[in-house]
């Protein structure tokens, strides 16, 4: 056979092949979303270790809270730096404007968005007749956190007394482990008691990072077998938790690429299994690494659609990357970003301030 | 992957070829759409505009307006620029001249190093006959080492690692490797920010300690803008010889990936492909430009074909498929051997010209082991004769196979408009080169999730 009959004779039985099938895959999918209670299945996917970096650095002397992120944030605003200094003293015209949206784009902001943002921004400088480009930085500014203050509640949800379900979700290796450690810190210090779920029994050794983390600030850790079933887990760290009168339970779950159906299955089945406490789950957290491009909208829209997400938390802002997806996100979804992570430390965690971040985003 | 890139260009070569003249605000217009589409796909900013100018340079200059078709000529022009960005020669590994051979591999945390590293040992073991060690020299993350040495342990190469510092531990991995016998190190780097100037000093102090002949950034595929300057801060702190990419199995674009190479010249060497440690491969750039551009991958379809069929008997079934003596058992037959090609949806992404339906609808390989199970319920006559297949026998059939009578019947209610289908796509001469593949008439479009019909190949 020559290449050319390879092809065709390849293609023909992949086709031939795809139709005898397709029709009967497309209705099982038909049933499969008919009845919800389609069972998790075991796999989970592993291509990249969550992060996690010890604590090797002493905590600035800003101390926590709002001022703290744009001081981290400030270190690494590479390419807003120049904007200010750029517009300075020009006219307001097309190469202004072009600037602007460079910038906005470099912030991984996106196209969509980006068009958005600089409208509102026009209609801003035509109400105030602005003519000279020096001004745009400012107005910019106020568009971005007018747009982000529109997203309601940020805090998360936990009451006392009771156990408390926070789940976290994401794709491979945006530091959902780190963020369980950085948030169980975080709500000792303020006095509440807390519980790790070691959910992810897919990657090698996951149960073991949480368990050094565990150690380390004097946190319990719920684990199964490696490769077993993460409900379990879950539903065993929430049952643990009323037993023992914790506030707290850090559901810590596997990545997942969101394009894999099974695997968002399995997530949801995590999260029915801690529904069956009533009232526990509180929280269902996307983790989102900042230095994710337009692919975070997508990652954001599944796992929406498969667990409800509640809020987002945007890690690894420490590095020069703006995570400019979060404002596409909060607009077309909805979900608020609940909270930053701007450092290596378990303290790094900070609330998200729309001011500070449209004010960092802008440079 | 790639998909949604290469469903956009589709879209705007599609809407390009109804046109006959080309006005300037025609290319204008056709630039910004493909400005759009690139930005999209997280390709770098600066990148676009360069990749814009050239090409509208190009469609005004003469090339286009003393071409006969415009519009193609325009096509023709933003293929050639986009092989040129993403193409070039598959890039390979510096394999050193005296054994062993050090590879570093460094990026951001969450990258996926600790895998890729995993998953580099298990190919090289596998499909070049290299004897690995994996060395972890993360001591940073918890667990890290841990994780290595499970991994490590699944696919039989040895770990290496010792409680002292990163440097100490890369120099202890080589020397391990020389008194084992192994010819290639792999060195597994905690993840760093580029920004943290104290940890790249570290990773070049691993680096000048073990003079890597491979010194790989590893990046992951759904990376935004920062791509190019995670690479270039890296690239200036480290010789960098290439780059991983991982998480290629979702949705990404990828486009900031393809950005690094076209801003600092680093070939992608491998993709990390899925969650199994055998999900790695080697990246071919100028395969992937042309499945961006809906080219599909005809070469690496090809290798896989010539691997799984067998040629004198795949040239008969041909035969017999033109014929239009095709039947069950051909079909059984081939199913089988197409399966070792792997995933079918895999296959479906490398095949020119498919529609984004198919290529995006989610194919679920066990719905062909039922459509095997059925066929190999009937027996020989049955399968070369279906139409003896009578009530009595159909339920005899639905009961060997698990499954039921209207299953049973609508394969072969299938089979027999596919055959009447690959009876004509199969006959050279009666195929027009443009022409579209219909629907057989009675297939269910709506079955198919909407497809338009299948172009003929």
């Amino acid at each position: 056979m020559d290449t050319t009959e390879t092809i065709i004779f390849v293609s023909i039985f992949a086709l031939a092949a795809l139709l005898i099938a397709l029709p009967r895959m497309l209705s099982r999918r038909e049933r499969r979303r008919r009845d919800a209670v389609a069972g998790g299945e075991s796999v989970t996917d592993a291509d990249a270790e969550p992060v996690v970096s010890a604590v090797t650095e002493v905590p600035d002397a800003d101390g926590p809270g709002p001022r703290r992120l744009r001081a981290r944030i400030g270190k690494s605003r590479a390419p807003f730096v120049g904007l200010r200094g750029r517009l300075k003293a020009r006219q307001l015209d097309d190469e202004a404007w072009d600037d602007l949206e460079e910038t906005l784009l470099l912030a991984d902001v996106g196209v969509t968005t980006a068009a958005l943002l600089l409208d509102g921004v026009r209609d801003r400088a035509r109400a105030q007749g602005l003519s000279q480009a020096d001004g745009l930085p400012a107005l910019l500014q106020a568009e971005i956190a007018g747009q982000l203050e529109d997203h309601g509640d940020r805090a998360l949800r936990l009451d006392a007394g009771r156990p408390n379900a926070w789940i976290l979700v994401g794709v491979n290796g945006v530091g959902k482990t780190t963020t369980a450690a950085k948030l169980a810190t975080r709500e000792l210090a303020r006095g509440h008691s807390v519980l790790f779920a070691a959910a992810d029994t897919f990657r090698a050794a996951a149960a073991d990072q949480l368990a050094v983390w565990g150690a380390r600030i004097g946190v319990d850790v719920i684990r199964g077998q490696e490769g077993g079933d993460p409900g379990a887990v879950a539903f065993d760290a929430v049952q643990a938790a009323g037993a023992r009168g914790i506030d707290l339970v850090l559901v810590d779950t596997a990545g997942r690429l969101h394009t894999k159906v099974n695997l968002m299955e399995e997530l949801k089945k995590i999260s029915r299994v801690v529904e069956r406490t009533p009232g526990a789950l509180r929280e269902v957290l996307l983790v989102l690494d900042a230095t994710t491009g337009q692919n975070g909208l997508a990652q954001a829209r599944e796992f929406a659609a498969a667990v409800g997400v509640t809020g987002v938390v945007l890690t690894k802002l420490d590095g020069s990357a703006k995570g400019g997806v979060v404002l596409a996100i909060e607009s077309e979804l909805g979900v608020p970003v609940k909270l930053v992570g701007v450092g290596e430390t378990d303290e790094d965690l900070v609330d998200f301030d729309p001011a500070e971040f449209a004010a960092a985003l802008v440079g | 992957m790639f998909d949604a890139l290469a469903d956009r260009f589709d879209g705007i070569f599609r809407r390009l070829r109804t046109r006959g003249k080309l006005t300037p605000s025609d290319v204008e217009e056709v630039a910004r759409e493909i400005r759009i589409a690139l930005l999209e796909a997280d390709v770098n900013v600066r990148v676009v505009k360069s990749f814009i100018a050239r090409v509208k340079e190009r469609a005004t200059g003469a090339e286009v307006a003393q071409s006969l078709g415009p519009a193609q000529q325009v096509i023709k022009i933003v293929q050639e620029e986009l092989v040129t960005t993403l193409g070039g020669a598959t890039g390979k590994l510096k394999m050193a001249s005296r054994p062993p051979t050090v590879i570093v591999l460094a990026g951001l945390q969450g990258s996926g190093k600790t895998t890729a590293a995993a998953k580099l040992a298990r190919l090289l073991e596998h499909d070049q006959g290299k004897r690995a060690l994996l060395v972890a020299a993360d001591l940073q993350r918890p667990a890290a080492v841990e994780q290595l040495r499970v991994l490590g342990e699944r696919i039989g190469v040895p770990v290496y690692s010792e409680a002292t510092d990163p440097i100490a531990v890369a120099r202890g991995g080589v020397r391990e490797a020389e008194r084992l016998g192994r010819n290639v190190v792999i060195i597994d780097t905690a993840g760093r920010l580029q920004v943290d100037e104290e940890m790249m000093g570290e990773l070049t102090r691993v680096c000048d300690a073990v003079q890597p002949d491979d010194a790989l950034l590893v990046v992951d595929a759904m990376t935004g803008q920062e791509a190019v300057a995670i690479a270039e801060v890296f690239g200036e702190n480290v010789q960098l010889t290439g780059v991983v990419l991982t998480k290629l199995d979702g949705d990404a674009r990828g486009g900031a990936a393809l950005s690094v190479k076209e801003v600092t010249g680093l070939p992608i060497l491998f993709a990390g492909v899925g969650e199994k440690l055998e999900d790695f491969e080697a990246f071919h750039p100028d395969r992937m430009a042309s499945r961006i551009l809906g080219m599909g991958d005809v070469l690496t379809l090809i290798e896989k074909a010539e691997v799984a069929f067998d040629a004198q008997e795949a040239a008969k079934a041909q035969e017999r498929l033109a014929k239009g003596q095709f039947t069950l058992e051909d079909f059984l037959d081939q199913m089988r051997q197409m399966k070792k090609m792997g995933p079918l949806s895999s296959i479906v992404g490398m095949l020119p010209g498919m529609p984004k339906e198919l290529r995006q609808a989610e194919i679920d390989d066990g719905e062909l082991g039922r459509v095997e199970a059925i066929i190999c319920s009937m027996t020989p006559a049955e399968r070369r004769d279906p139409s003896k297949i009578n009530g009595s026998r159909r339920l005899r059939i639905a009961n060997g196979s698990g499954t039921s009578t209207q299953q049973v019947n609508a394969l072969l209610k299938q089979f027999k408009m596919i055959q009447q289908m690959m009876k004509s796509m199969s006959k050279p001469g009666k195929r027009g080169k443009k022409g579209r593949m219909q629907l057989p008439p009675g297939m269910d479009p709506g079955a198919l999730g909407g497809l338009p019909g299948i172009p003929g190949t």
